[in-house]
């Protein structure tokens, strides 16, 4: 028994070598398919095999406190900060960022589409009491919902049956929302990459608050000795590069820009 | 409706066109499950045995134990297994986290309790006819678990199944300990969730008749081998 035990951990550690890198991502940066365009460049450039984990920004900000993967991409800069002053993190770079979009029954019978500003929207919303879904997990996407309640001056702890906190990633909720016919606060990648639309539409885009930076953040190795620090600053310096400027700004679906790059070298 | 019927269209498909990514994560499935299954019976076939013919003064509240652990929620599991093998946990020297062996782990650990059960129950059964037996011919204590569990392989095949099903449809814990990275720790069931979630029904509910289909095969394979269930035997 014990020498199959340490058989099978002789297997795993064999398993791991050649040069890998974890890294911890939002499941609205891999949803949006991104990353299946910039995994591929990234091995064929550096021969780095990059291993994504796919979790709310809240859970990758957790493995990379626990020093379970190497580095995080999210996007919530409020719990980015306190990750580097924390002292998980070495440092805080800004790669690129999408936008946010709210998406509706296509009979908007809060009247979302003639909003003004995403302020407005929120506040048509909960004076309609239309069914709202909430991603209720803690992740980057989560956290930019309730900062946008508050900027409403609303309390989602006030809401009623309506506001449905679902608990779950991304498409998840899109597929709740979908069969219950109601609004959601969703990143544009996901959205179009999104396969069970149902009687939802694009309902209102474009105010500054819905920008979503997304930030590339190492884990410290004074913090976790284990973690690949050298992998981690060689993969930085390729996501700031011109050549991941030219992917990421070039990544379109039905012809629409995802992603605008705008880390400064 | 619909829907299904596209599911079934995407499974053929899929099978049809012997997809590399599917076999990849195919294979995953079954080795992880398999061995988990092995690691599992291991401990598990003589344990429940060994339960049946001792007598000792908590037996039946361990008995209750066992029983009660048949029903582990996988997530807390996963959830424990993730926080004793995290690099900030007791085991994270080991580097084992996220990897293939995490999932073996964490499924040996919800299945163990279920073949230990099965085996118990119809252990029971099975020593009450051999006690008398067994105990006229001076056996040892190992050799009666031996003669119980040779005798009883019908059933105790029924157990090592039942463990397999569990382990092979299982999500919860794999998805936390093994963290569903593509090429590495992605199975049938966590790629299954993947796709629901990016709304791909089709593809999902592909997956998910393969799966069916993967539990089926060993099935029939294992009792072939064991010769269950043919003319003439019992």
């Amino acid at each position: 028994m014990i020498r199959l035990v340490a058989i099978l951990v002789i297997l795993a550690g064999a398993a791991a070598q050649g040069e890998t890198l974890r890294l911890a991502v939002t499941t609205s940066f891999n949803n949006s398919g991104l990353s299946d365009v910039l995994l591929p460049a990234i091995h064929q450039d550096l021969g780095l095999e990059v291993r994504l984990l796919v979790v709310g920004t809240g859970q990758a900000i957790r493995l990379g406190q626990a020093g379970d993967v190497d580095a995080i991409l999210v996007h919530s800069k409020v719990a980015e900060e306190a990750f580097v002053a924390a002292g998980y993190g070495v440092h805080r770079r800004e790669i690129m960022y999408n936008d946010f979009i709210i998406v509706g029954p296509s009979a908007d019978p809060a009247r979302v589409g003639a909003a003004e500003t995403v302020i407005d929207a929120f506040q048509r919303i909960a004076v309609n009491q239309s069914t709202f879904i909430s991603r209720g997990d803690d992740s980057g996407t989560h956290k930019k919902e309730l900062s946008l309640w508050s900027a409403a001056q609303q309390d989602p702890a006030t809401f009623v049956f309506w506001y449905k906190s679902v608990g779950a990633g991304m498409g998840a909720s899109l597929n709740s929302a979908s069969a219950m016919d109601g609004y959601i606060m969703a990143d544009r990648a996901s959205w179009l990459n999104f396969g069970n639309k149902g009687n939802l539409k694009l309902l209102f885009a474009g105010d500054s608050k819905l920008f979503n930076q997304y930030a590339y953040l190492p884990v410290s190795p004074d913090r976790y000795a284990h973690v690949k620090a050298r992998a981690a600053q060689v993969l930085e310096n390729w996501l700031v590069s011109p050549r991941a400027k030219q992917i990421i700004n070039s990544y379109k679906i039905g012809g629409e820009a995802l992603f605008v790059f705008n880390a400064r070298p | 409706m619909s829907e299904i019927w596209a599911g079934i269209a995407e499974a053929f498909r899929l099978i049809w066109s012997l997809d590399e990514d599917l076999i990849d994560i195919t294979v995953r499935s079954l080795k992880v499950s398999l061995t988990a299954l092995v690691i599992a019976s291991m401990l598990a076939l003589p344990f429940g045995t060994w339960l049946a013919i001792r007598r000792f003064r908590y037996r039946r509240f361990a008995i209750s134990v066992l029983n009660a652990l048949m029903g582990l929620p996988p997530v807390v599991v996963g959830l424990i297994v993730y926080l004793l093998l995290s690099r900030s946990g007791p085991f994270g020297v080991l580097g084992l986290l996220f990897t293939p062996t995490a999932m073996i782990i964490a499924q040996v650990i919800i299945i163990s309790p279920l073949i230990a059960s099965i085996t118990h129950q119809a252990m029971r059964e099975l020593w009450s006819e051999y006690h008398d037996l067994l105990i006229s011919l001076n056996t040892s204590k190992r050799q009666r678990v031996g003669a119980l569990i040779r005798d009883g392989r019908r059933t105790l095949l029924t157990a090592a199944l039942a463990g397999f099903g569990r382990a092979i449809g299982e999500v919860g814990a794999i998805m936390i300990v093994g963290g569903n990275i593509d090429q590495v720790t992605r199975v049938l069931t966590t790629a299954i969730a993947l796709e629901t979630g990016k709304g791909d029904f089709a593809l999902a509910l592909g997956l998910g008749f393969i799966l069916i289909t993967l539990s089926l095969f060993v099935n029939l394979t294992i009792h072939a081998l064991s010769r269950t269930e043919s003319e003439g035997r019992w």
